[in-house]
């Protein structure tokens, strides 16, 4: 693949964002993403993620003291024509007034590249996103997916330092979703371009992302492997954005938590009045008549197909959310044993 | 009462007042203008006839002229409009829009009180150069009274054009490269195409026609609708004038109907 391994290293240096009417949209942040790396920026929004990525881009300037660095090269004072970098962007922005390989080649076309070696650009990017014979059709006789895949090929055409993604697949249905995400993680291996982007679904960014930056009200909550961010969260906020969890509040005593429901040993806790801890529901075993560590009461059962939903109330303070596998028989009102391994309690800082 | 029936009652007073208002009066005139001494000839004297050929080439000249330079002026105030925010910006977009709301006559007023023999033009340049520069009564004087009418209408247009622009085209292309310019000739300009047909169509069709500036200014202007005026009351030629009329209508509305379709097709061709 000619395209692969051309990725820039970035580094945004204590870049916040300000904007004229007084709002913090940034704390100053300050992030390293390596040279092919895809880092994934999620967060409700408002969270300060796409700020971030058009600080990146160069459509905002940072607050005063912030720098942005590709390959160690200053670029704060660049403007986003001279950066080089790809964007995609939620609307996708095509161009109505040009076609499928129009719109793919408009960067080149800018760049002064020939005719010829234009076209064969084109083929190239069309057949790896997957829209041969799109390629005389205008904007508004594509689907969205079409609209998506050109899109990305439009960005990946004029050989990027970093790619940069908004939200790319936000706009299509789930279904359409699921399958594209996996259709882009191929790509943006097979790319090897230093790729941001930008996302609210925790789902995306853990399939996609090599890093995942958390983001709150304008700060990082915590960077990691998805695997890190998902089994250890660093706090609260983090436990319950990714993924589902259970947050219980209960007292500790000599390494055990105790719940109104029944003890369980936790690791490498101290004894404490109140502490805050995660429990994800599929670390939940149900177990046989008359056994388990913990007891409730069943509340509700939603069968989601490949597993079911238990709510048992009674065990802890809140009710429980506990992943059952689809074979286990389980009604409202019955009692239910439960276990949980001691490392899959995970104790978080508690909130102020 | 049947759906049916219903709508065509309901179409009932706008089949009458087309009947009454337009389609009668028109054949009326479509049929006046063939009762003169040369018969249905008499329509083609706006082609034949040297003075009359002359003035429709001005009339049409100034239009396309006035067209022009109204989208020029409008584009870039219209753009420049909708896209920032600072103090006074309210106050100028209503003084912008203000002659919206005046007659011809005003207008071709306030071109005299500029230009004319005591305007202040001439104020000013018979104390700097000692000469008084007069234009207001001259085919100047009104392709500026055409301008200052034209301009509010399209600035708006405009700017209801710019404010659906999706930003993120501009900053898609700015993305891949394109320099100011580029995205203005690559994005921008191509995507308001609709907005200048529409508004200049306006504009032109306006100037075309427009009858109180060009009444206001003077007599010696050469424009379409000051010689049906003049054919009309000073030689009572009836035949000549609703010819003239005919003729006035039948070529605004070819022009129009030319550039749709010209930039109809490229805008379907480009998207």
């Amino acid at each position: 693949m000619s395209t692969a391994g051309h990725g820039a290293a970035v580094r945004i240096e204590a870049c916040g964002k300000t904007f004229a009417d007084g709002t913090r949209a940034l704390d100053p942040a300050t992030l390293d993403i390596a040279r092919g790396e895809t880092l994934v920026l999620l967060g409700p929004s408002g969270c300060g993620k796409t700020t971030m990525l058009r600080i990146i881009a160069g459509l905002e300037l940072p607050d005063a003291g912030g720098k942005v660095l590709f390959d160690g090269k200053d670029m704060t004072a660049v403007p986003i024509e001279r950066r080089n970098v790809g964007m995609v962007f939620q609307s996708y922005a095509l161009f109505p007034n040009m076609t499928v390989a129009d719109n793919i080649a408009y960067g080149l076309k800018i760049r002064g590249v020939a005719r010829d070696e234009r076209a064969a650009r084109v083929a190239e990017l069309v057949a790896l996103t997957n829209i041969t014979g799109l390629e005389n059709r205008r904007i508004d006789q594509l689907s969205g997916g079409q609209r998506q895949r050109v899109a990305l090929a439009r960005a990946v055409a004029i050989r990027p330092g970093i790619l940069l993604l908004d939200e790319p697949l936000t706009a299509l249905d789930a279904a359409l979703r699921d399958r594209l995400r996996s259709e882009l993680n191929r790509l943006l291996r097979a790319l090897g371009i230093t790729t941001i982007y930008v996302t609210h679904d925790q789902a995306e960014a853990m399939e996609l992302g090599d890093r995942i930056v958390v983001m709150r009200k304008g700060a990082i909550a915590q960077i990691g492997a998805p695997r890190e961010v998902y089994f250890a969260p660093k706090d609260r906020f983090v436990a319950e954005f990714i993924g589902a969890a259970n947050i219980v509040e209960a007292p500790i005593e000599n390494g055990i938590l105790i719940l109104p429901g029944g003890r369980l040993p936790i690791e490498g806790a101290a004894t404490t009045a109140n502490a805050t801890v995660m429990i994800r529901p599929e670390t939940i075993r149900v177990a046989e008549a008359g056994g388990g560590t913990l007891s409730g009461v069943v509340d509700s059962v939603s069968f989601i197909g490949d597993r079911q939903r238990i709510v048992v109330s009674g065990a802890s303070s809140k009710p429980l959310n506990v992943d059952a596998p689809n074979t286990i028989q389980a009604k409202v009102g019955d009692r239910l044993g439960l276990s949980i391994a001691a490392g899959a309690l995970r104790l978080l800082p508690s909130e102020p | 009462m049947s759906q049916k029936s219903f709508v065509w009652l309901c179409l009932l007073p706008l089949a009458v007042v087309t009947t009454a208002f337009f389609l009668l009066p028109m054949a009326r005139l479509v049929v006046a203008g063939a009762e003169g001494p040369h018969g249905l000839t008499g329509y083609l004297a706006i082609l034949t006839e040297g003075r009359y050929r002359a003035t429709l080439f001005n009339t049409v000249l100034l239009a396309a002229a006035t067209t022009v330079v109204t989208l020029i002026v409008a584009t870039i105030t219209g753009m420049f409009l909708q896209r920032h925010r600072f103090p006074g910006r309210a106050v100028l977009i209503a003084m912008l829009t203000f002659p919206l709301a005046f007659p011809g006559v005003v207008v071709g007023f306030m071109i005299i009180l500029l230009a004319g023999r005591q305007g202040l033009i001439g104020d000013l340049s018979n104390r700097i150069f000692g000469e008084k520069f007069v234009f207001a009564y001259s085919i100047y004087g009104l392709f500026l009274g055409y301008l200052y009418f034209s301009i509010p209408r399209v600035i708006l247009t405009i700017m209801a054009a710019v404010q659906k622009l999706d930003v993120g085209l501009e900053e898609a292309a700015r993305s891949l490269g394109a320099s100011p310019w580029a995205v203005q000739r690559d994005v921008v300009l191509p995507a308001l195409a609709p907005a200048f047909v529409a508004s200049g169509a306006i504009a032109f069709a306006t100037a075309m026609g427009a009858f109180g500036t060009a009444f206001t200014l003077a007599t010696n202007i050469d424009v379409l609708p000051m010689l049906i005026y003049t054919e009309f009351t000073l030689t009572a030629n009836f035949a000549t004038s609703a010819a003239l009329s005919v003729g006035l209508g039948l070529i605004t509305w070819l022009i129009l109907a030319l550039a749709r379709t010209f930039s109809g097709s490229g805008v379907a061709a480009a998207g």
